[in-house]
This record gives C-alpha cells, sequence and structure tokens, in this order.
C-alpha cells in the first residue's frame, strides 16, 4: 500500500489556516490511517516553495505521492470533496 | 511632477505616453488598463516594466495570471527586452500565475489569496522593485470559483501593493470597444486610475487608441491618442493635440528651386513654413518638387524626398528629364529619397518612419509626394491626425516641408487632403489644367502666402526638358479654379476693367 505524501501551504497562524489543518488531520486519521506523511508549509516563511508550486490561493493541499498530483484549495471543511480531490478511495461503509 | 495634492507622477518611459499623462502615472498608485483581445494590454504591462529597467534602473514585478513566463520572455523578446537576462540579473522578476494545463483542482471550503500575495511580497522584496505589472485581473476569475472571494482578494493585493511602495499597472479585459470598464467591475475595486487601450475597426481599417479615463486627483490630456507598435521597440504613443503651437518662425526666405515661383511668392518661401502644392495628376506637382529639392541641394541644403506614388528608378529617369541629377546628389550626401508603398504600413508606422528618417538625416527641406497618397490607407480621422503630427513635427525641426496632394477631378476640385491640411499649412499653390480653345493648358496661382505679399494672377506655366517655364497670366480666361473656364472677348476684359477704374 502507497504512503500518502500530502503537503498544506499556508499563510500564517490564522483562524483558516488552524481550520485547514485540523480537518487535514482528521481526515487522514480517519481514512489513511497511519499511511500517510503530512508537510505543513507557511509560505509567509518560505514563499520561494509557493513559487516553485505556484500557489495562488491558501490553504492549498497537494498530494504529491502517489500520483497523479491533486490540489484542493480550501479550509478542506467539506471531508466528501477532500477525498474524491485527492483521489482516495473511502474506507469500506455500509453498502448503499 | 508636483501637482497641488502633492500627487506624485512616475515617467512610464513609454514613448509620448507620459506626454499625454502629463509626466506619468500617479506614484506609488496601482493604474488598471483596460482593454478588449489583442488590444495590447500584455505589452504595455512588459514594456512599463522595461522601460523602467532601460531608462530608469527601476526594478520591476511580473504577475502573470494568463501567458506563462515562458511564453512571454519569448514574445518580448522581439520588442528588444531581453528579460531572460534581467531575470539572471535579479532585477526583473516573475510572478507566474498562469494556470497549469490539466491540473485537477478541487475546491473544498473557505479560502484567500494569501499564497499570491506573500509571493508578490517576496518577488519585489528579492529585486527591490519600483514597477509592477499585473496581467491580467479577469484571467485570476477564470481560476477561482467564487468571484466574491476572488474580487475582496483583489482589493486586499492592491491595498497592499501601495503599502510596497511600488507603482503597479494592473490589466483587465472588456467586452466591447465603447461598453463598460472592464469585465468583473474590477475598476470599482482596484484602482482610482484607468486608461484604456482601444483596437477599432473602423472602415475596414484598424486603430490603435489610448485613452486615460482619469487619474484620481491628477490631471492628465482627454480623448483618445493613437498608438502603434514597433518591433524591436514596443508601443509609441503619438501625441496629436497635446502638440503645442510653440515653434518659432523665421523671415528667412529660401529658394523654391524656380526663380519665377520665387517672385510669386513674394521672394521664396519662408524657411521654416509648409507648403502645399495642389493639382491634379499630371499637373507638375512631381516636378514642382523635383525643383524644390534641387533648388535646395544648390544652395548647399539637404534634402530628404519621400515618394509615395513611384518608384526611385521611375523619379530619377523624370528628374533626368528635367535635368536633375538625383544621383549626384546622393552620393553627395545632400540628399535621401525613401520610395515606399501607402499600403506598406499602417498610417501611425508612416508616421514613426518618417520622423525617425527626419531625425537621422537632419534635412533642410523635406517634400513629400504624394500625401493624397497616404489617404488611401487610413481613415479620414487618421489621416487627418497623421497630418498634424506630421506638421507640427516638421515645423519644431525648424525646416521646410512641402507636400503635394492630388485633387480627384481633372478640372478644378479640392481634395479631402486639403481640406485637412489647408488651415495648417503657410503656402498652397495650385496647379490646374486649364482648356483653351480644344487645348489642355496649365495655370498656376498662388493662393496663399502667410506672412508675405504674393502675386494674385493665375499663371500660365509650361514643362520642358529644362523644367518648369512660368508664363504670363490668363488674362481672358476666367473661372479656371472652379472648373469650368471660359474665354473672354477682349472688349469684355476692357469693360470689366473700366469698372474698377478710378475716375479722373
Amino acid at each position: 500500500m502507497d504512503t500518502y505524501l500530502l503537503k498544506l501551504y499556508i499563510t500564517g497562524k490564522t483562524q483558516r489556516s488552524d481550520c485547514a489543518i485540523s480537518n487535514l488531520r482528521r481526515i487522514c486519521d480517519e481514512e489513511l490511517s497511519g499511511k500517510y506523511q503530512v508537510v505543513v508549509i507557511d509560505v509567509l516563511e518560505q514563499p520561494q516553495l509557493a513559487e516553485n508550486e505556484k500557489i495562488l490561493a491558501t490553504p492549498t493541499l497537494i498530494k504529491e505521492l502517489p500520483p497523479p498530483v491533486r490540489r484542493v484549495i480550501g479550509d478542506l471543511s467539506d471531508s466528501e470533496k477532500v477525498l474524491m480531490g485527492l483521489d482516495i478511495q473511502s474506507v469500506p461503509r455500509p453498502a448503499q | 511632477m508636483n501637482d497641488p495634492m502633492n500627487i506624485y507622477k512616475l515617467a512610464t518611459g513609454i514613448p509620448g505616453f507620459d506626454h499625454i499623462a502629463v509626466g506619468g502615472i500617479p506614484l506609488g498608485r496601482t493604474t488598471l488598463v483596460s482593454g478588449t483581445a489583442g488590444s495590447a494590454k500584455t505589452v504595455l504591462a512588459a514594456q512599463f516594466l522595461a522601460e523602467g529597467l532601460t531608462k530608469a534602473d527601476e526594478s520591476g514585478v511580473f504577475v502573470t495570471f494568463e501567458e506563462s513566463a515562458t511564453d512571454l520572455r519569448r514574445n518580448m523578446i522581439n520588442f528588444g527586452w531581453d528579460i531572460a537576462q534581467w531575470e539572471k540579473e535579479g532585477r526583473w522578476a516573475f510572478v507566474d500565475a498562469s494556470p497549469e494545463p490539466g491540473q485537477d483542482v478541487t475546491f473544498s471550503g473557505s479560502y484567500d489569496l494569501g499564497g499570491l500575495l506573500a509571493r508578490i511580497e517576496n518577488a519585489v522584496k528579492k529585486t527591490g522593485a519600483k514597477r509592477l505589472s499585473m496581467d491580467s485581473l479577469g484571467a485570476v476569475f477564470t481560476q477561482f470559483t467564487d468571484s466574491a472571494t476572488v474580487r475582496r482578494e483583489l482589493f486586499r493585493i492592491s491595498t497592499a501593493l501601495k503599502k510596497l511602495g511600488v507603482t503597479s499597472l494592473l490589466t483587465a479585459e472588456r467586452t466591447e470597444e465603447y461598453g463598460d470598464i472592464a469585465r468583473y467591475g474590477v475598476e470599482e475595486f482596484v484602482a482610482d486610475n484607468v486608461i484604456i487601450v482601444r483596437n477599432v475597426l473602423e472602415e475596414e481599417k484598424r486603430r490603435r487608441t489610448i485613452e486615460i479615463l482619469k487619474f484620481r486627483g491628477t490631471t492628465h490630456h482627454k480623448g483618445e491618442y493613437p498608438f502603434t507598435i514597433i518591433p524591436g521597440e514596443g508601443i509609441v504613443v503619438i501625441p496629436l493635440s497635446a502638440i503645442q503651437l510653440k515653434q518659432k518662425s523665421s523671415n528667412v526666405r529660401i529658394t523654391s528651386g524656380s526663380a519665377d515661383l520665387d517672385k510669386m511668392c513674394g521672394g521664396g518661401f519662408f524657411r521654416d513654413s509648409i507648403i502645399l502644392i495642389s493639382g491634379a495628376t499630371g499637373t507638375g506637382k512631381t516636378l514642382l518638387s523635383t525643383e524644390f529639392i534641387a533648388g535646395g541641394v544648390n544652395k548647399g541644403e539637404r534634402c530628404l524626398l519621400f515618394a509615395f506614388e513611384e518608384s526611385s528608378e521611375q523619379l530619377y529617369r523624370n528628374a533626368n528629364g528635367w535635368g536633375v541629377s538625383f544621383e549626384d546628389m546622393e552620393k553627395a550626401g545632400k540628399l535621401m529619397v525613401v520610395c515606399e508603398y501607402p499600403e506598406t504600413a499602417g498610417l501611425e508606422d508612416h508616421l514613426i518612419f518618417m520622423k525617425k528618417a527626419i531625425e537621422r538625416f537632419k534635412p533642410n527641406r523635406v517634400a513629400i509626394d504624394s500625401l493624397s497618397a497616404l489617404e488611401r490607407v487610413s481613415t479620414s480621422k487618421g489621416f487627418r491626425e497623421f497630418v498634424i503630427g506630421l506638421t507640427s513635427f516638421i515645423k519644431h525641426q525648424e525646416i521646410a516641408g512641402l507636400f503635394t496632394a492630388t485633387t480627384p477631378n481633372l478640372l478644378g476640385g479640392s481634395s479631402v487632403t486639403e481640406a485637412h491640411i489647408s488651415t495648417i499649412t503657410d503656402s498652397i499653390i495650385l496647379l490646374r489644367y486649364v482648356e483653351m480653345f480644344g487645348e489642355m493648358r496649365r495655370g498656376m496661382t498662388v493662393l496663399k502666402m502667410r506672412g508675405s505679399m504674393h502675386d494674385k494672377d493665375i499663371r500660365e506655366f509650361t514643362i520642358d526638358a529644362e523644367g518648369m517655364k512660368i508664363g504670363k497670366p490668363f488674362r481672358n480666361v476666367s473661372g479656371i479654379l472652379s472648373g469650368n473656364p471660359h474665354n473672354s472677348s477682349a472688349s469684355e476684359i476692357e469693360r470689366m476693367g473700366s469698372l474698377f477704374r478710378e475716375e479722373a
């Protein structure tokens, strides 16, 4: 099973940044039990990284591994969209 | 520039633009440039930075939302702007925010453009930029789903730009040439200053203009000004009505090249005057301009001839036929002949090429044969602007300019050229066909000679191998200028003459 490499770009310690971080942790715990690595990058401290990745909006979550690379923009409050955007199959749930 | 309200201006360095902007764009503020697709917004945005680097040694940051930095580097090299080199020197930085093709983006929850702002601030600090261009705002809206957020964030960015102390040019697109200022109503939240660039299709011809719509709290010239884009240079604005009539005038007379014509003009043309020669095809306009040139060269003056109707071979042959050798004059460095088809370029381009030729060759006199040939490639409005721009330029050089204009009718008549130019010329000479006893003869008259007495007669002239011979006035013909000549008998002339004779 692949390990997920997730990078979250935020701008400083704002409410929106905190919100995105906690949402991401929750989703990872629920869906990717242990098979993930999260890197949080503050673009105010490392603008060159934002430049390299062409980040416009914050927060932006980039799934670097496994391919394909995917981006999710926003505070990640809508878990379903985050999973869809990251191309993550949800843990089996009761049949639909 | 120091305005009463203490708004300073930054000279952009874009040729002609600072003239209509009365010094430049407001310093440390944001200015919106709005225009339709293909109206040269991106060129203007890039040139703003390029001129800053080359003319004022001011670094710049280019924020691009539409074209990628790679494309821009390649496209702008045609204007002589080596962006890659400037980047190496740390004087130009891109903030590339162009969309990545094929990238999947999902939106989940609220966001801001903090990443973009951090990158802009970083680029400005890194380069020590004084100027910033952002191209184009509308493209930001297409990258994001929530336009309310984009609007709020762009406002935040434009406020931040002012704090950074940069003077910025932001571009935006519009859908119509004469409609809303810009799409998404961006002008309402980003800029106190608005410039509009247009690329209007008029009488099947494209005409580029630039207009300063508003500069909050400071002055600028109003209305649309034509501009053109020149390879190797970029945008050149032609500040027509902003031209001031402040040229000096002199009383020095110069020869027209014909002793007879000099006599008719009361001693020759004035040294810094504009002379218009009007006549139908074949009346001798080219001959007159040839004599004008020859007269100048014989006096040791430098002459410049623009020919828009004939090839140089034809011109040389014609001149030889009248005993004037253009080849010898050119070899002596006294003459430059520029032959060009009017269709090779737009009128704005012609104007700029002509100005450059005049600046380079520094002639004492300039002849243009014919001005009306240039009418073909322009709208009447564009032509009027061209004539005004050219005449004022020539007058500023304090040299003599002789233009020819072709009238559409063989007999009498006037041309559009005359209507546009007659009030700004100092002298007008009419050449007309005169039909007499089943024969076409040629007549000439000096219609106007500003600041001087002149011959009021309509004189007959003939053309032979030595050029032009001016003869006697047509005493027994009237109606020549109206194109309806008729002969009067000797007794009639006697009778008319007696009417005005003072009683003894």
